[in-house]
């Protein structure tokens, strides 16, 4: 390990921009992809509920 | 096990529901051990400094963009050829996660550039071909989007993204073909590896979970896919619907 304290090792040799822009932005992207997934499953399932039950409120009116 | 059964939607969708997890945790667990190896293992780099640790996603998202617009393709052309309807949801739901890794590539690629070339950005060939692969995949999703009947949206989709596929090779030997500024293949079939081998350990396992982590996602986006357009598989996992509307009926 080449880290002697951990400001060294987010300092990352002076490069700390670079390189945590670059791994954050990919986290970022990553988590909301997967919430975004999260979401439209959500949704879709929603949407083909109230479609079946939709048929039973005319039914029952 | 007979693998054609899996072509019908239906049928895929709950082994789609089957795999999501495997792939999901074994994908966040090789994105531990990566990024442990890539932060706390490998070495400094001798030339580059600790910049180059920007390889860690740089090249596993650069891989994913081109590997996904293939694998896009070959699922758009076995649509065209058999006219299978989960072929073309399969090139659907990958196409946002593969514009999600070029943009991904080409971001973590001016975070390099600009410490090491003292440039964001420059119009050499790699770069430029990296940057068109971006454009293809917003030119099949806004083609889709634009068309409302879907077998047409399908069927003109799969030929753009067919057509398009000749700029894959195009990135990939790019570095050979051209005099570029982005420097060539540290890792090839011919020639091995030039890196130390725990900087290849951590960037190989970094692709690896990139790769899983995208089975995973477009495996979630296939399934929406299925409810969105079939609206059929709501029926198994919602017994006490189906149950509601058949006492209706």
């Amino acid at each position: 390990m080449q880290w002697g304290s951990a400001s060294e090792f987010f300092a990352m040799g002076g490069y700390g921009l670079y390189v945590w822009t670059s791994f954050v932005v990919t986290a970022l992207c990553m988590v909301w992809e997967v919430l975004a997934l999260w979401r439209r499953r959500a949704a879709a399932r929603a949407e083909h509920r109230a479609m079946l039950l939709g048929g039973t409120d005319e039914t029952a009116a | 096990m007979i693998w054609s059964k899996y072509s019908a939607p239906q049928a895929f969708y709950p082994l789609a529901g089957r795999l999501i997890p495997w792939f999901s945790v074994v994908a966040v667990a090789l994105i531990g051990v990566g990024l442990y190896m890539g932060f706390f293992v490998a070495p400094t780099d001798f030339q580059q400094g600790e910049a180059y640790r920007i390889i860690f996603v740089h090249v596993p998202a650069a891989w994913m963009s081109m590997f996904l617009y293939v694998v896009m393709a070959v699922w758009a052309g076995v649509g065209l050829g058999l006219n299978a309807r989960l072929s073309f949801m399969m090139a659907q739901a990958i196409a946002p996660t593969g514009a999600m890794f070029t943009f991904l590539a080409l971001l973590t690629g001016a975070m390099w550039g600009k410490p090491t070339w003292g440039a964001w950005w420059v119009w050499d060939a790699r770069l430029t071909s990296e940057l068109i692969l971006l454009f293809q995949y917003a030119g099949v999703m806004l083609l889709r989007t634009s068309i409302d009947d879907l077998r047409r949206a399908d069927r003109s989709s799969a030929v753009f993204s067919l057509v398009g596929v000749v700029n894959v090779p195009i990135i990939y030997f790019s570095v050979q073909w051209w005099n570029t500024l982005h420097q060539g293949a540290s890792v090839s079939m011919s020639t091995g590896s030039k890196m130390a081998a725990t900087m290849l350990t951590a960037m190989l396992l970094m692709t690896l979970a990139f790769w899983l982590y995208s089975v995973a996602v477009i495996l979630s986006r296939v399934r929406c896919i299925i409810v969105e357009r079939e609206s059929l598989p709501v029926w198994e996992e919602q017994p006490t619907v189906v149950q509601k509307v058949a006492e209706v009926r």
